[in-house]
């Protein structure tokens, strides 16, 4: 038997293919925190991208390439402008971070915006026309373990491993990197040395809904593809690449592995029903699908509890402003 | 240039006209949105009122969608009051309609009958079993720092998967395997015919439930208002570290108020079995979103427990025009965003309650201060 056609080869596979919303949602989550934002928003940002992406496959005609690329920049967008509302509320109008947050999941996700959207549109109704197929870089597809996991993936897998990289680097080795940590950490100083706070956050709030929105584009473009009514598509990512962003200590190279772990944790029950291994179980709750879907969930958990006894003293990582609304007047 | 100065006092017209202000507001931001998707403002408005108040027999539906977000909205209420976001009402809900549905079946296979026993019973069921899965979360939070919100949130889908394992992949006792309809589509058992709680009223039809959740608002107000538990709570809110020092148990107050968030939307739980559903139902109740709305229902009282009865009965109301409405006039994910802008504004609105706004001119450096800035200082 070949060994890529193991289960583990196909969970490990699965596992990059389901992590990579979580990873574009997360960095997106981390760019904003780190700024000193708190986006509870994610959830419900990543539904409308999906949403919006998807209607963009179904309205444009033209090549896979420009399609794709024209649905991924609308689902960036549109997570923006759902971002801007939260911006808006929490930076101007210096409201509560966590309720207005929850706000936005609210209105913009499953029985919200998105819902409304869709059910305008009928895009449940429509077939998927254009989605990211996996590319076979080199020709190297079939190389044992690799080729799947990591030679035979989609584009947004690749876009997002180098937007990985960009944002580790924009964060320790540039100049605004630099600056939007000092604004996440000790916004009165931070304005003081005649840096815009208020600048500074609404532009990393927006790049990080907009990367929430390619996050939920990914679903409906390449994971699924295609859009259904509810928040079935997305299922919860959004809350779990907020958690990730603090299993990931606010650093971007660390998301990457904690978004993978949870990709296989998210593609295993996929893979035990494919692979029919489910049935071979002994009859009991150890064959119920249900126990491997609420897996990821409840492992979000278990982590969340071991990083908070193990760090809650040393608070590692943690913009020191987080969820603190800046006012020059008050500081 | 504007600048907003802090308000030292608030005067009392404020807290009425600022969220009249912010509700005027979303309802014009709506009815861009409308226009925008193409359907026309003012008779969707007025749809919405008939069907959601004023209509035959309206008032009484809207009383049904309004029950089980009056008891999400006070369990958020609660616990937010205390800067302690519990945002899994939904879950605990879940766990109180499991809870409720076992005691009631039980109770049946005993053979009782007496209406006044089940409903204390159901109550009791869940909501013992909405607090402990509340107490979950509470004791990370308490014990371990564990971030309340993502735990809470994620206790939701793990509760709504245990759910679906109860009545659709496994032979759990909920589920209903001997009659015929039971073994070709999965469902639950159905209640015995004591668990129906009653209603009041013959032209507005009240569900019991409505009115345990009236009295369990009224308790939470005189607890919270009028109880040495209430101050603390309100001072830990304000300054977990002024109650630190002043000896209050700040992990205790945790649990007992995690607990009693859990009860209260368990109790909610128990109401949609006694009231509505009388079997367990895991498609329907997940579909619902009691817990979210709920949230959206305490944020709008601003966390007063007897302002979320009002404000129940409006979403309820707008809730169950949407129901009555839905069709191509009418989209579903409406009334959510109706909900959301709302929502936004009031939150928005917030702001006027705590800073005044003073547009004053630059100075002139050399005519001095206009009056406007000498009014100020």
């Amino acid at each position: 038997m070949n060994i890529n056609d193991t289960l583990l080869v196909i969970v490990l596979a699965q596992a990059v293919l389901y992590g990579t919303p979580l990873l574009f949602a997360a960095l997106g989550e981390l760019l904003a925190e780190r700024s000193g934002v708190l986006n509870l928003g994610v959830e419900g940002m990543m539904l409308f991208g999906a949403a919006v992406g998807y209607w963009v496959t179904q309205e444009v005609h033209g090549g896979d390439p420009e399609v794709l690329a024209l649905a991924v920049l609308a689902a960036g967008i549109s997570g923006a402008a759902m971002a801007a509302i939260h911006a808006f509320l929490t930076i101007t109008m210096r409201a509560s971070q966590i309720v207005s947050g929850l706000a936005l999941t609210i209105f913009a996700g499953g029985l919200g915006l998105s819902a409304y959207f869709g059910t305008e549109l009928n895009l449940a109704d429509e077939p998927s026309t254009h989605h990211f197929g996996s590319i076979d870089v080199l020709g190297l597809k079939d190389v044992p373990v690799l080729g799947p996991v990591l030679l035979h993936q989609s584009v947004l897998v690749y876009a997002s491993w180098v937007l990985t990289l960009a944002v580790a680097l924009y964060l320790t080795r540039t100049r605004w990197g630099l600056n939007v940590r000092a604004v996440g950490e000790a916004p009165a100083s931070a304005d003081a040395m005649g840096i815009g706070v208020a600048t500074y956050r609404y532009v990393h709030v927006l790049v990080g809904g907009a990367l929430a929105g390619i996050g939920g584009a990914c679903y409906s473009l390449s994971i699924t593809p295609g859009w259904v009514a509810g928040d079935t598509l997305v299922n919860g990512a959004g809350w779990i690449a907020i958690a990730l962003v603090i299993f990931s200590f606010w650093r971007a190279e660390l998301c990457l592995t904690g978004a993978y772990l949870f990709g296989a944790l998210a593609a295993l029950p996929f893979a035990l029903q494919a692979k029919g291994t489910l049935d071979r179980l002994p009859a009991g709750a150890l064959r119920a699908p249900e126990l491997y879907q609420a897996l990821p969930y409840a492992l979000t958990v278990v982590v969340l509890v071991v990083i908070s006894t193990a760090f809650a003293k040393r608070r590692l990582g943690a913009p020191a402003a987080l969820g603190v609304p800046y006012v020059r007047e008050e500081r | 240039m504007i600048r907003l100065e802090r308000r030292l006092d608030r005067p009392w017209w404020l807290n009425v006209a600022v969220p009249a202000g912010s509700l005027a507001v979303a309802l014009a931001i709506m009815g861009v949105v409308l226009l925008a998707s193409g359907h026309a403002v003012w008779s969707t408005y007025r749809q919405l009122w008939e069907a959601g108040f004023t209509g035959n027999g309206a008032f009484s539906a809207t009383l049904i969608s309004a029950t089980p977000i009056l008891f999400t909205g006070l369990a958020a209420a609660v616990a937010f009051r205390m800067q302690l976001f519990n945002i899994g009402a939904e879950g605990q809900l879940y766990f109180g309609a499991v809870g409720a549905s076992w005691i009631a079946l039980q109770l049946g296979g005993h053979g009782a009958t007496s209406t006044p026993l089940y409903v204390v019973a159901m109550c009791l069921g869940g909501g013992l079993l909405g607090a402990f899965w509340a107490l979950v979360p509470g004791v990370l939070r308490a014990f371990a720092h564990t971030n309340e919100i993502l735990t809470s949130l994620m206790l939701n889908y793990v509760a709504g998967y245990f759910l679906t394992y109860l009545i659709f992949d496994s032979s759990s006792y909920w589920r209903d395997i001997s009659s015929l309809s039971g073994q070709t589509f999965p469902q639950g058992k159905p209640m015995p015919s004591g668990a129906e709680w009653p209603t009041i009223g013959t032209s507005v039809v009240v569900p019991l439930g409505f009115l345990v959740g009236l009295a369990v608002a009224a308790g939470a107000w005189f607890l919270y208002s009028r109880t040495r538990f209430g101050f603390e709570v309100s001072v830990i809110a304000d300054s977990p570290r002024a109650a630190r020092y002043a000896g209050m148990r700040t992990r205790r107050k945790i649990l007992a108020v995690m607990a009693l968030s859990g009860l209260i939307a368990g109790i909610g739980g128990a109401s949609q079995i006694g009231d509505f559903t009388h079997t367990l139902d895991p498609t329907g109740l997940q579909a619902a979103a009691f817990g979210y709305t709920g949230i959206v229902v305490a944020a709008l009282a601003r966390y007063n427990p007897i302002a979320v009865c009002f404000v129940a009965v409006l979403i309820g109301g707008l809730q169950n025009a949407g129901f009555t409405l839905q069709g191509v006039d009418f989209p579903s994910g409406l009334v959510g965003v109706m909900q959301g802008i709302i929502l936004f504004c009031a939150l928005g609105g917030e702001l006027f309650l705590r800073y005044r706004l003073r547009i004053t001119r630059r100075a002139r450096p050399q005519a001095g201060s206009t009056p406007a800035t000498e009014a100020a200082s």
